[in-house]
């Protein structure tokens, strides 16, 4: 296309593509993220335009791969507009089904509904869900609704008027007063007011005449995948929050800085800063305006430090992402010394609602201190796993049992962990707690990037700790004392715990340790990792004790505390777990009953994940 | 596979043109080679002016980076919360003891390497076994050894 | 002038000064190992942590090397949270370096007589730094670094093999506090270790310098040349 040399040609591009929309057109969106995708969604959406072809219907329907409805749990996912019926777990073998019977006809195919797993009900609208039903999608609204690689799709649901109206007839002053009226905290951890950091950072280009903003789109945190949703769903929204962020703070020049694990994302991230650079969204002379800006990528090589912005800027330039001491703080001097800032994906994917629909109402959405929505990937124990974004102030309860639809097999929830490897846990007794940044850090929680992994009975806890305090571990840099020592010294410790070999004092040890981490650590990154142990500790001390004291582990999970036998009753010597043994610890003969050899045997599980008959108990 | 002087150099050139980033280089040398050969670390040090001290740095920090050649197949297991409370490590230690190493290392014969990744953003499907960039979601046991017989048999065949 | 609080007295240093720096200038000992004055502070090893007090009543450790004097700060050096904290910091460095005599001086010091912890082996490098920096900032040449991260961080020449930008100066092995870095000199040659370097060495007869090289004898000779041509 061509690139929009003023702001009046913009509108007119907006009106024309707005009259060319047909509300009633039938089109048929598949997911097409990372989740989807690895159920086989790209086949399935390649497999549906053929079989559309074949049956002539290619000029009235129109197939879009879309990002990420957020609703996992059930993908594939297919949603047929208008009426936006909702198919879900669709195969390759339902494809011609679905375009014989409701692209050519209109009938609904009942079995790839989705149905309620208390009544049975079946429903047949997205919309009516109760997965989406309690949500509040602002951030997440346009995703699964478009293609990503669609600048005009976005344009037509209002994209770019934010930076349209911006330039128009704003002042960064304006910007930035508009940003703190919405009362915009930071989405990527801690929650620091947005509108202070810019305004810090514009003081500072101001006095040195350059500087840069950055995307943190460094995702590390195991258990979270929404930043990397919005890039792969809706990446203009990222676009357009960077290039008001610029006008507002005065800068010429933004990074993205995005994991290398996320392809997906990177290319459709590459491709909408390509399509905005022709429109002139992006680059010299923005819609004629006197402003330019030019945003590049940079991918990151693997390593979880470098989400800590110090590190990341360090990584930007080039060396190895050691974090460094702050202050100076980056809106001080920043990337190659320069006043730079730093926002998270969500954080900059919300500026341009915020703008286009005015800060009073973002600031009515939420709680007195924290406003707006916020995004969960909500993974674990749980029977919807998936990507939700809900008003700040929801309880936990609402989040786990009326969106997350509960706990699978029956189980009872035991904790609720978020913010992982910095973040803590929150025992089943605190679900009624609104989620916001300072009621979870009051329960020793962050709310952190959001991710929340649930946590059923069957977890043991202090097997739980140990799993993130090796990932801290492996993820620390190495450069301070406290982390690097500190932390392989808590995970030591907690691996003898979980071998059946901790001592009395351990507990305390791990206390005292994880205290001083957190108060002496250069960074973000050690002075956190201990909050999973501390967190669990607070809430599950008597789980501690039963594997220190009484040498069991409560939720039979820690190798070293546990023993598999066969239940005599139920064992029919049909020899499935004899032939799958790895180490051959199993002994038997056919039809006779089996016995297992504590010694041999390694606690991998295999025989009770082959058993039919329920024939193997954990002790 | 044959490591290429001019293709390396090729590589580092086109970066040095445009904004002489040591670790975009390295990440194309990366995916080019799978691993970083020797030869491309001194080339991208004379080339973009960095120290080689510093570059070797650059290339043993990231976890991105290999500086051994990898196998013909890659096998990464998700280690991500939502794949590991769905049982992860236990698939991991199956796939160790099978292939008889430890995650990130290569088999003898260069046939495997194994490796364990952080969390992939999958997690409904977990746990996640990628094959070569293949995604095999809701992993067990039973489907690991699957998974290696016919990598073994595909093997014998070629 | 930028006046604070130390330890109860109000103390006027220059603008730009670390805490650090202020401490020293005043007499207030505070525990160092990562740092050197000749070198840019680091703020690794967070020996040197003090207390900051915040007017809303909270505090916080900050590591004095590198954090600068603020106007009105009210700072405690050697409160009950600061020796604590040192505390676990000593016995950390010790858990990685047992056998290292000035570690073990350096946390007995502070109270530490056996750590909790102990790492397998006894490393002795406590991966403060000052050699890759000496050899950076003072030297210039950056044959050394720190490669991998984490646990298996360590000081190494590319490919821990023998460098070919080493100049056998032995600025590292001075500046190494633990003696892990050590120089072997023999008659003729120097070795710089662990990484094997081995030098010639060449006699001057004017100074007597046992050290010079034969690279150095050669930018000697070109030099005088050279100001001989322009002469």
């Amino acid at each position: 296309m061509n690139r929009l040399d003023t702001i009046e040609q913009f509108q007119t591009w907006r009106q024309t593509l707005n009259g060319e929309i047909d509300e009633n057109r039938r089109r048929l969106l598949v997911c097409d993220g990372t989740g989807c995708r690895a159920l086989g969604s790209r086949q399935i959406l390649l497999s549906l335009q053929e079989a559309i072809q074949r049956a002539k219907l290619d000029a009235s329907i129109e197939v879009v791969g879309t990002g990420c409805p957020g609703f996992c749990e059930c993908g594939p996912l297919i949603t047929i507009y208008p009426q936006r019926v909702s198919y879900q777990k669709v195969t390759l073998e339902d494809v011609s089904e679905i375009v014989a019977k409701s692209l050519v006809g209109d009938e609904v195919i009942e079995r790839l509904l989705y149905h309620d797993p208390q009544t049975g009900a079946s429903i047949k609208n997205e919309p009516d869900l109760p997965f989406y039903e309690k949500q509040e999608r602002i951030v997440l609204d346009f995703n699964g609704r478009m293609d990503p690689h669609s600048l005009e799709e976005y344009v037509s649901l209002g994209g770019f008027t934010a930076l349209a109206q911006v330039l128009d007839s704003m002042s960064p002053d304006q910007v930035i007063e508009q940003i703190k009226a919405a009362g915009l905290r930071g989405r990527g951890g801690a929650g620091f007011p947005t509108a202070i950091k810019w305004r810090l950072c514009r003081d500072n280009v101001l006095k040195e005449g350059t500087g840069y903003i950055i995307c943190n789109a460094d995702e590390g945190d195991p258990g979270a995948f929404m930043d990397r949703s919005i890039m792969e769903g809706n990446p203009n929204t990222v676009i357009e929050g960077m290039t008001i962020g610029a006008y507002a703070m005065g800068v010429n020049q933004g990074y993205v800085y995005i994991r290398g694990e996320y392809p997906l994302a990177v290319d459709t991230l590459k491709d909408a800063i390509r399509q905005a650079n022709e429109a002139g969204f992006l680059g010299e002379k923005i819609l004629g305006s006197d402003f330019s800006f030019h945003l590049d990528i940079r991918l990151g090589a693997g390593a979880f430090v470098c989400g800590e912005e110090t590190a990341l800027m360090a990584s930007i330039e080039g060396r190895i992402g050691e974090p460094r001491p702050r202050p100076p703080y980056p809106a001080q001097e920043g990337l190659w010394g320069k006043p730079t800032n730093i926002n998270n994906v969500k954080t900059w994917a919300t500026v341009p609602i915020i703008l286009r629909k005015g800060a009073a109402w973002y600031a009515g959405i939420g709680t007195e201190n924290s406003k707006g929505t916020m995004i969960f990937s909500v993974v674990g124990n749980i029977n919807n796993t998936g990507l939700v974004e809900v008003p700040m102030g929801i309880t936990l309860r609402e989040l786990v049992y009326d969106i997350g639809g509960g706990i699978p097999n029956g189980k009872a929830l035991k904790a609720v962990q978020i913010g992982g490897p910095s973040g803590g846990c929150i025992p089943a007794e605190h679900l009624d707690v609104p989620v916001d940044y300072e009621s979870l850090k009051s329960l020793g929680a962050i709310m952190g990037s959001g991710g929340m992994v649930i946590a059923d009975e069957d977890t043991c806890m202090v097997d739980f700790a140990r799993y993130f305090m090796a990932f801290t571990q492996e993820e620390s840099c190495g450069k301070c004392v406290p982390c690097r020592v500190g932390t392989k010294a808590m995970l030591n410790t907690l691996e003898r715990i979980c071998a059946g070999e901790g001592q009395p004092g351990d507990v305390e040890y791990l206390e005292e340790l994880g205290e001083e981490i957190k108060r002496a650590s250069l960074c973000g990154l050690g002075q956190t990792a201990p909050n999973p142990v501390l967190s669990t500790i607070r809430y599950f001390r008597d789980e501690y004790e039963a594997h220190i004291v009484d040498k069991t582990c409560p939720a039979k999970v820690c190798k070293g505390l546990i023993t598999y036998s066969v239940i005599p009753e139920n064992c029919t010597g049909c020899m499935v777990c004899m032939r799958n043994c790895p180490v051959e610890a199993i002994q038997g003969a056919k039809q006779e009953v089996h016995t297992i050899d504590p010694d041999k045997c390694t606690r991998c599980g295999m025989c009770m994940s082959v058993c039919k008959f329920d024939a193997i108990m954990v002790t | 596979m044959q490591v290429s002087i001019s293709e390396i150099h090729e590589i580092i050139n086109k970066e040095a043109s445009g904004d002489g980033s040591l670790i975009a280089a390295l990440e194309e040398i990366q995916a080019r080679y799978r691993y970083l050969p020797p030869e491309a670390l001194i080339l991208a040090s004379e080339r973009l002016g960095v120290p080689l001290s510093q570059t070797y740095a650059v290339a043993t920090f990231y976890g991105a980076f290999s500086l051994e050649p990898k196998g013909k197949i890659c096998i990464q297991v998700c280690m991500g919360t939502a794949c590991h409370v769905r049982g992860s490590p236990q698939l991991l230690d199956r796939l160790e003891t099978q292939l008889g190493i430890k995650a990130g290392e290569t088999t003898r014969d260069q046939l495997v390497s194994l490796e364990r990744v952080n969390c992939l953003g999958a997690c409904a499907l977990g746990p996640i076994v990628v094959t070569d960039g293949d995604y095999s979601g809701q992993m067990t046991l039973s489907k690991v050894d699957r998974l290696l017989k016919s990598i073994a048999k595909s093997e014998a065949e070629a | 002038m930028i006046r604070l609080t130390i330890d109860g007295e109000p103390i006027e240093v220059q603008e730009g000064r670390t805490l650090l720096e202020a401490c020293r200038e005043h007499d207030i000992p505070i525990p160092t190992l990562c740092y050197h004055p000749a070198l840019k502070p680091y703020g690794a090893c967070r020996l040197c942590v003090v207390e900051l007090d915040h007017p809303s009543g909270s505090s916080k450790l900050v590591a004095s090397c590198v954090h600068p004097c603020e106007e009105g700060a009210v700072v405690r050096t050697n409160s009950e949270a600061v020796k604590r904290n040192r505390r676990v910091t000593a016995e950390l460095l010790l858990a990685g370096a047992f056998d290292a005599p000035e570690i073990v001086a350096l946390a007995k010091g502070l109270g530490v007589e056996e750590p909790r912890f102990r790492m397998e082996e006894s490393e002795s490098c406590v991966l403060c730094g000052l050699c890759v920096r000496a050899c950076d900032e003072i030297v210039g040449v950056r044959a050394i670094s720190l490669i991998h991260r984490g646990m298996a961080k360590k000081v190494a020449t590319p490919f821990e093999i023998s460098s070919a930008t080493c100049i056998g100066c032995g600025t590292c092995v001075l500046i190494c506090p633990t003696g892990r870095l050590k120089l072997s000199d023999v008659t003729g040659y120097r070795g710089v270790h662990p990484w094997d370097n081995t030098f010639h060495r060449l006699y001057c007869r004017v100074c007597d310098d046992e050290d010079l090289r034969e690279t150095r004898l050669q930018e000697a000779t070109d030099l005088i040349a050279d100001m001989e041509a322009s002469e």
